[in-house]
């Protein structure tokens, strides 16, 4: 038994364009929390994918107990002692804990028949090893987020797993599920588990972990003992590269108020919420992933409905509008997922640019298809999209070029504000500083721009003013000198004050 | 030159499939390409064809309607009957009437208030059923002065050699064509199919577009009872039943996907026209009617799968 | 974790329990509640006999949708069972003069458990849609029981083979009995072997399914097999009963079986349902249908109420159920 129970030695994993993993090592000791901390893109969530064989690594090797493996898929990697826990958690609502906890690998005889017995008595164990609630009988789907996650934990008990690994795993839980979590994650620690933690949260990087290991670009930049190093020099080795440069700011030359919103709430989703934004002014929104960001413009937008709140409009009151309505208005929204909520993809560009102002490409509902594709000739030049033509459908586009139609059809119809959740994810580096310029020079028109990104660089260079947003709630401001990384990390790292208190 | 083959084989392998099979048959018998029989397959097949034109609008944004079978019976009894009681042309007004007014009663359960359109229109199948044997009282009708009636015009009369109801379902299946392609309600329709979410936050009320494709369904399945009833001067009780799967392997056929947003008038024409012609020429080659059925089972598996497979890039999922 | 605690006293609690069960088996109150309804409205209904018969004409459409359900809680469908049907009452009566009643028979489960099979394998080896798959199916499966009758229903010859559908045990015909065995046979796969929790697992979660290594696609190809096989059962019991097999059996059937397991509440969308939902859904349809029939209302009526009650159970189903899933 040597001190390590995992090593990851020299891994790389090319995706078409991308280097996620480049010549990445680290290792794991028994009874330790190694944090793995890295900004969106980093290459975080590959690695972790490689190492519960839902990827198969280019080049390098695992090691094993010493011993050089290779995890052929997730069932192997259970079997091995090695679970990952994800954000999104794989189990089926339908069926009982005990049954979830040994999902696919239930205990029978010869001829299929559960052993029932074995499977609750096991299971029971589990859950009792890590001192949960319920029992083994009851159905996954009546449980809380934080409990279905025990379940999935109890699977390190049932499987004795060696390396039990975390993703984002507070992301829904609240304070008190928090704790209990933390319990059990120190009570795998002492039994000489390896537990790989993955967060955004800093806060609890430096409560739980005992080592961090800092990934960039696909890059290891660093291992620290945790108690020997600080929120300053972590963040350093996260960001590491200077901003100015890379980000065009617009003139911050300010005209009227478009947007204001005043205690817009959502029941579940964000709370009492209030912001405003005026003409050439673009608004950062930072948070981590389900702060409710994206759920605060989708409601302003009318994608979902508001429990509460006013909005003013060119500094007139309006009610609370539908999608089409905000269109009408001159609003624009860039969702979050563009595959999911932003584009036909078995549409052409052109037919896709025009979907959400069909009014204005027609005279009395039939379409006018010149005017059509002159506007997206107009784009596809002015956006240097790459197309074999205006009917090739956008499944066949790079994310890049796939997002930039995603703009087109917002931009074509001059809208007055237009808000912009996540622009950049998953696009490559040209595409990317593309849209910045394009956001700098909306705002130097006179648009009002709202961004939405989990990407702190990105958030800081593009904007004027940040709101940052923790669980449900805007918990800071910053503008001006006040935009740096270490307010934003700050801000969203802590509970909000609202919560706390309650 | 062998690639172009392969291409065209595999963007097209339906079409010269059927190429050959018209070839095949052709070749064996003298009058499958007559101008005369082509025209009575059309005719033979254009009751399904124009609901079939009709159930493309349901299909195209991802749901099913399979209530149109049951409709049918139900609106070929009305127009019979009201034939009798006032006058074909209010006979006719008041089947479409009914058509749509079925329709929107599917679009209301599945557009607005969103239940599974399968389940919906399966309890519409049944409803309709009874509804036909209430309205009827369970016996056959048939209009009275079926001799001196113009209404035997749709059914039965030609226009410039073509049959009226070859007329009206081309002409439907034209006007169709047209709303999908140019007009903005047809573009809802792919951006529902297609994609649902995207349209919602493109502002495109899918809801109401759901609704709206229901009806257009109800009026074409009016239009297939006034050729129906035109056609048989008389309604049973079961006329329609069955026709509405028959309506939707012509679709499938053509190649329009149930998920919604992919297919066109022009494939359900395809779809339909070549049911109709494996039928006929099955028959002309002396095979019993019932080989048709065998047939369409193979060519229905063989063609979508080839076009599934196509657009994933290999033939196994 | 004091939610925890709550939770899950609130499910071992007997009042909570029933609670629970009765929300998501809706359908046995319905039952409850039509026989009542019936029993008050007709002298006849409530009766050994016509409970006897009830079981009976339910027991048909039953052994269908016990296949069906199976089939759906994997969040397929499968539309050609009415067919299957046809096949395997033709064959076990047109074989009997050349190989015997039971081979014939045997041939005719053999039918149906290999049509099963190829609807499972295309649908898992093309990835189709199984509505396409088994709308295909329909028809040609159609095409072949007339090209195995040529149009003319076949008679029985032996009618010995007849009788065997009259033993009662009690007021149990052997078709009700079968279907309750193999109702509760199946409710026991579903709920106590592999391949039971698999099919939850699967149509539940198709993803993590996958990931826990359940073989999918081997998976529906049996299931798919299961509903021929038992559509094959119920062709053979129809054969004995009516001592003739028409070409056009079990037409439309296909549909009242799906209304019948949709009506239990088992989910078109997979994942959910059980055969004790399958059983009232079934037994539910029968009652409608033989209670409108004793109070001598028109058969519209039986028509129109099972629309009717389709959708109004729809309508429960997403007002009960889907409060929880978002």
């Amino acid at each position: 038994m040597t001190d390590v129970i995992l090593e990851v030695r020299d891994i790389t994993k090319t995706f078409p364009g991308v280097k996620a993993l480049d010549a990445v090592s680290f290792d794991i000791r028994p009874g330790e929390v190694h944090a793995l901390v890295g900004e969106n893109g980093a290459g975080k969530s590959t690695l972790m994918k490689t190492l519960a064989g839902l990827h198969q690594p280019d080049g390098g090797e695992i090691l094993y107990m010493g011993k050089p493996i290779t995890v052929a898929g997730p069932l192997e990697a259970r079997q091995e002692g090695i679970l990952l826990i994800h954000q999104e958690l794989s189990l089926s609502p339908e069926l009982s804990v005990a049954e979830n906890i040994y999902l696919g690998a239930w205990p029978t005889n010869r001829f299929g028949v559960l052993k029932k017995r074995e499977l609750r008595q096991n299971s029971a164990k589990a859950l009792k090893a890590l001192g949960c609630g319920f029992g083994p009988d009851v159905r996954v789907g009546t449980l809380s987020v934080a409990m279905q996650q025990m379940v999935e934990i109890a699977r390190a008990e049932a499987f004795r797993a060696n390396v039990v690994i975390f993703d984002e795993p507070t992301a829904s839980l609240t304070d008190n599920e928090k704790d209990q979590l933390f319990q059990t994650i120190r009570n795998l620690k002492s039994k000489g588990v390896g537990i790989v933690y993955i967060s955004h949260k800093m806060d609890e990087i430096f409560d739980i972990t005992d080592r961090i290991t800092v990934l960039r670009d696909g890059q290891v930049q660093g291992t620290v003992d945790t108690a020997g190093t600080d929120l300053n020099q972590i963040t350093r080795m996260m960001i590491g590269r200077t901003l100015d440069n890379y980000f065009v700011k617009a003139k911050a030359e300010f005209g009227e108020e478009v947007l204001r919103v005043e205690g817009l709430s959502n029941k579940g989703l964000f709370r009492d919420v209030s912001f405003s934004v005026r003409q050439g002014e673009v608004l950062g929104l930072y948070g981590l992933v389900g702060a409710g960001r994206s759920e605060v413009v989708e409601t302003i937008f009318g994608v979902r409905k508001a429990d509460g709140g006013k909005l003013w409009w060119n500094g007139a009151e309006i009610p609370l509008p539908t999608p089409r309505q905000s269109i009408d208005m001159g609003m624009a929204l860039v969702p979050e997922s563009r595959k999911e909520q932003g584009l036909v993809l078995m549409m052409g560009g052109r037919e896709n640019t025009s979907l959400p102002h069909l009014q204005l490409f027609s005279s009395g509902s039939i379409m006018d298809k010149k005017k059509e594709l002159e506007t997206y000739r107009k784009y596809q030049e002015a956006l240097a999209i790459k197309t074999t033509g205006p009917d090739q459908a956008v499944s066949q586009l790079s994310g890049g070029n796939q997002q930039k139609f995603v703009l087109a059809k917002w931009l074509c119809a001059n809208p007055k504000l237009i808000i912009l959740d996540e622009p950049t994810r998953g696009i490559d580096v040209g595409s990317k500083s593309a849209i910045h310029e394009l956001i700098a020079e909306l705002a130097e028109k006179g648009l009002a721009v709202i961004v939405i990104s989990s990407e702190m660089p990105e958030v800081l260079g593009v904007s004027h003013r940040v709101l940052t947003m923790s669980e449900g709630a805007v918990v800071a401001a910053f503008e001006g000198d006040g935009l740096t990384e270490e307010n934003l990390i700050d801000a969203v790292s802590h509970q909000p004050a609202s919560v706390a208190a309650e | 030159m062998q690639d172009a083959l392969k291409g065209l084989l595999r963007r097209h392998g339906l079409i010269v499939a059927f190429m050959v099979f018209l070839a095949g048959v052709a070749l064996n018998t003298d009058a499958f390409l007559s101008a005369g029989n082509i025209l009575d397959v059309l005719r033979q097949v254009s009751i399904t064809g124009m609901m079939a034109v009709g159930v493309t609008f349901v299909v195209l944004t991802g749901r099913l309607d399979l209530s149109v079978g049951s409709m049918l019976t139900l609106l070929t009894v009305i127009v019979v009957d009201q034939h009798n009681q006032s006058g074909p042309l209010m006979a006719m007004i008041i089947t479409l009437a009914a058509g749509c007014a079925l329709g929107a009663i599917n679009g209301v359960l599945v557009g607005y208030i969103g239940l599974n359109s399968l389940i919906v229109t399966l309890a519409m199948l049944s409803f309709l059923q009874g509804l036909v044997l209430f309205y009827s009282g369970g016996s056959n009708v048939n209009i009275t002065n079926a001799q001196d009636t113009w209404f035997a015009v749709f059914g039965r009369a030609s226009l410039f050699g073509i049959p009226v109801p070859v007329v009206m379902f081309l002409a439907a299946a034209a006007v169709a064509a047209f709303v999908l392609k140019f007009t903005t309600f047809g573009r809802q329709i792919y951006g529902v199919g297609g994609n649902e979410t995207a349209s919602v936050f493109s502002g495109i009320d899918s809801r109401r577009a759901v609704f709206w494709t229901y009806v257009i369904s109800g009026l074409t399945t009016g239009l297939a009872a006034i050729i129906m009833g035109s056609r048989v001067m008389g309604a049973q009780n079961t006329i329609g039943q069955g026709y509405e799967l028959t309506v939707l392997a012509g679709i499938i056929l053509g190649g329009t996907s149930l998920l919604g947003g992919s297919g066109s008038i022009g494939r359900t024409v395809l779809g339909i026209a070549m049911l109709g012609f494996i039928q006929n020429g099955l028959l002309l080659l002396g095979f019993p009617y019932y080989v048709q059925w065998l047939v369409t089972w193979a060519v229905i598996i063989i063609a979508v799968w080839i076009d599934l497979g196509a657009k994933r890039g290999r033939i196994f999922a | 974790m004091t939610d925890a605690t709550t939770t899950s006293s609130q499910s071992t609690s007997p009042f909570g329990s029933v609670i629970q069960w009765l929300l998501r088996n809706h359908i046995w109150v319905f039952l409850a509640l039509t026989i009542v309804v019936f029993s008050l409205a007709s002298p006849y209904f409530l009766t050994v006999k016509n409970m006897s018969n009830i079981l009976t004409q339910g027991a048909f459409i039953g052994i269908l949708a016990i296949g069906m359900t199976m089939v759906m809680i994997d969040g397929e469908i499968d539309l050609s069972v009415g067919a299957i049907l046809a096949l395997a009452c033709a064959l076990s009566i047109g074989l009997q003069p050349v190989i015997g009643s039971w081979p014939a028979v045997f041939v005719g489960l053999l039918s149906g458990a290999a049509l099963g099979f190829v609807n499972g394998t295309l649908v898992a080896l093309s990835g189709m849609h199984s509505f396409i798959v088994t709308l295909g199916a329909l028809i040609g499966i159609r095409g072949l029981v007339f090209v195995y009758t040529g149009e003319n229903a076949l008679m029985v010859e032996d009618f010995a083979y007849t009788e065997i559908a009259e033993v009662y045990l009690g007021p149990l015909s052997l078709t009700a009995m079968l279907f309750i065995a193999l109702a509760l046979f199946f409710q026991w796969i579903l709920s106590s072997t592999r391949h039971g929790r698999e099919t939850y697992a699967v149509g539940d979660n198709i993803e993590a399914a996958h990931d826990a290594g359940i073989n999918v696609k081997r998976h529906k190809i049996i299931n798919f097999t299961l509903c021929g096989t038992l559509a094959a059962v119920c062709g053979i019991l129809l054969s004995m009963r009516l001592g003739t097999a028409e070409p056009n059996a079990g037409k439309v059937w296909e549909l009242w079986t799906i209304i019948a397991v949709v009506l239990g509440g088992t989910r078109l969308q997979g994942g959910y349902g059980s055969m004790w939902m399958t059983i009232g859904g079934v037994f539910t349809l029968a009652v409608l249908r033989n209670g409108l029939r004793l109070l001598n209302t028109p058969n519209y009526v039986e028509l129109m109420v099972m629309g009717a009650v389709l959708i109004l159970a729809l309508v429960l189903d997403k007002a009960l159920n889907h409060r929880g899933d978002h």
